[in-house]
């Protein structure tokens, strides 16, 4: 079943240009894929297209079987409910705290008030942050802060967590938990679409990988026979916990 | 019920933010409303000289009182005519000695005529109505004469119509910088929480959610702001009144209004502001 579909898209900006030309791809549902390649090269743009904050110039993009071109600025939030977004910079309240910002995106979407608090502690405790639930952002380690956005972004149980970059601010130990994290969560079976320019962890794994060059899609590991795609350079690691730490 | 949550929240998360947005909105129409005051007041004083316009027909001697009397209850049918009152010859004299003060024994009794002093209802104060009532009066055969300060009527009038047009282009000129001044503070306001608007957007909150909690803050700000520019024209009109003169307030009515004003472009400004955002995002 296709959570996302591309097909023979175009994005071209007023001013900035062609971000994005003749893109087309299948996301399936529980798949995990990366997108990679320069600065510049589209892998934003690709994401913005999904959860709808840009629409496509040519061609058209469907999220849950809902063509993006014809959605309706409702639609468009009944479709990002079922999205995770999360994002290099985090993008947390910095006057909430944890259980806040995590509590935030049940209210704005009107869920029931006795329902939130158990689904706050559910996501703080999938993430490994259980105990840090009345912390503020700025009381928090960057990878910690990083694992409160995906607790939010999981907290309306997504069918896809779309991933701009999130190892992006963090250092060696935390990607590793952050990534290991995102593992755990496509594992448990939401699918996973994540931007980066850390090569390291796509070698380490053999997740689907699209690469971008100039607005291209110039690789998509899906479909090239396993025979011809890149031998890994990096051994695979051993198992992580959420803070990097080995197992 | 999130949404008027939220807005209370607002202020105890971003209190300076909140208050500059309370006092922004105050002081505006405070200043509106110092403004508001003099236009009162003048409108007040340019009133209390309009109540004195009457028009005076003086009666020829020897006129028999059934005349005067019959001509008093045509007068008073007139639609302009608010009340029309007989003054003996005698009454006339001790009027005439009560506003001569010292002079008083100049007038001998029986030098003064009897009058029908007519006064004209509210609207009907114009120079041209005044003229016309005037004429129609003079027209009966007993009517001497016929006074009603054609000159000074004249410039009240003329006086009035400056006040009005002065009083409105001013009063328009600041209400539109109070709102341009109350909006940009809003939209500043609106503009530091651009984060958490893009936050909302991100998680699918609708954009009627999105602009609710604004709406009402906006709201709430434009009624605080309004009681404190209120309480603050009260001060300063007190303090006037006993310091140097007497001076009128707003009724109840205005004063109202004026709350009623702070709220809706509390109200209007936010609902613009966070459109005009959302718009950006």
């Amino acid at each position: 079943m296709s959570l996302v579909r591309f097909l023979n898209v175009a994005k071209e900006y007023q001013r900035g240009g062609v971000a994005l030309s003749h893109a087309s791809f299948i996301l399936h549902k529980g798949e995990f894929a990366f997108l990679t390649g320069p600065s510049g090269s589209g892998k934003s743009t690709i994401l913005k297209l999904i959860y709808m904050e840009e629409r496509p110039t040519a061609g058209d993009v469907w999220v849950s079987g809902v063509s993006t071109r014809e959605a309706s600025k409702k639609e468009v939030s009944m479709i990002r409910r079922h999205l995770g977004i999360v994002f290099q910079d985090f993008r947390l309240l910095e006057d909430r705290t944890a259980e806040a910002n995590i509590a935030f995106a049940l209210e704005v979407t009107g869920t029931p008030a006795d329902m939130i608090r158990p689904r706050v502690a559910r996501v703080l405790t999938q993430v490994g942050l259980a105990s840090k639930g009345t912390a503020y952002p700025r009381e928090l380690s960057g990878g910690e802060q990083q694992r409160i956005a995906i607790a939010r972004a999981l907290v309306n149980d997504p069918y896809v967590l779309i991933a701009d970059e999130p190892t992006g601010n963090l250092d060696e130990r935390a990607t590793r938990g952050v990534f290991q994290l995102l593992r755990e969560i496509n594992v448990a079976g939401t699918a996973v679409i994540m931007a980066t320019h850390n090569l390291e962890l796509i070698r380490r794994t053999d997740y689907r990988t699209l690469e971008l060059n100039h607005g291209r899609v110039v690789f998509d590991s899906a479909e090239t026979p396993p025979a011809e795609r890149p031998v890994p350079s990096a051994p695979a690691v051993a198992p992580v916990d959420h803070d990097g730490n080995p197992i | 019920m999130m949404a008027l949550r939220e807005a209370f929240a607002s202020f105890r998360r971003a209190p300076l933010l909140s208050a500059l947005g309370v006092v922004t909105i105050a002081f505006s129409l405070f200043a509106f409303g110092l403004f508001g005051l003099v236009a009162v007041n003048i409108r007040d004083a340019l009133q209390k000289i309009e109540d004195r316009v009457e028009i005076r027909a003086f009666i020829a001697d020897g006129t028999p009182v059934e005349a005067s009397s019959a001509a008093m209850g045509d007068i008073q049918a007139f639609p302009e005519v608010l009340s029309v009152k007989y003054v003996s010859q005698d009454d006339a004299l001790v009027r005439a000695r009560k506003e001569l003060g010292e002079f008083s024994d100049v007038f001998e009794p029986g030098v003064l005529p009897a009058s029908l002093d007519i006064k004209l209802k509210p609207g009907n104060r114009d120079p041209s109505t005044v003229m016309a009532v005037a004429n129609r009066v003079k027209s009966y055969d007993f009517v001497d004469d016929v006074r009603y300060g054609e000159d000074w009527v004249a410039k009240l009038y003329r006086l009035r119509t400056i006040a009005t047009l002065v009083g409105t282009g001013l009063g328009l000129a600041f209400a539109a910088v109070a709102v341009i001044i109350i909006g940009a503070t809003i939209r500043i306001m609106v503009m530091a929480r651009a984060k958490e608007i893009a936050i909302m957007r991100l998680v699918g909150a609708t954009n009627g959610f999105i602009r609710m909690p604004f709406v009402l803050e906006g709201f709430i700000q434009g009624v605080m702001g309004g009681l404190l520019a209120l309480g603050l024209t009260w001060a300063t009109s007190t303090a006037i009144s006993h310091s140097f003169m007497r001076t009128a307030f707003f009724d109840p009515t205005l004063a109202t209004l004026g709350v009623v004003g702070g709220a809706l472009i509390g109200l209007f400004g936010s609902t613009f502001a966070v459109g005009r955002q959302l718009r950006r995002l």
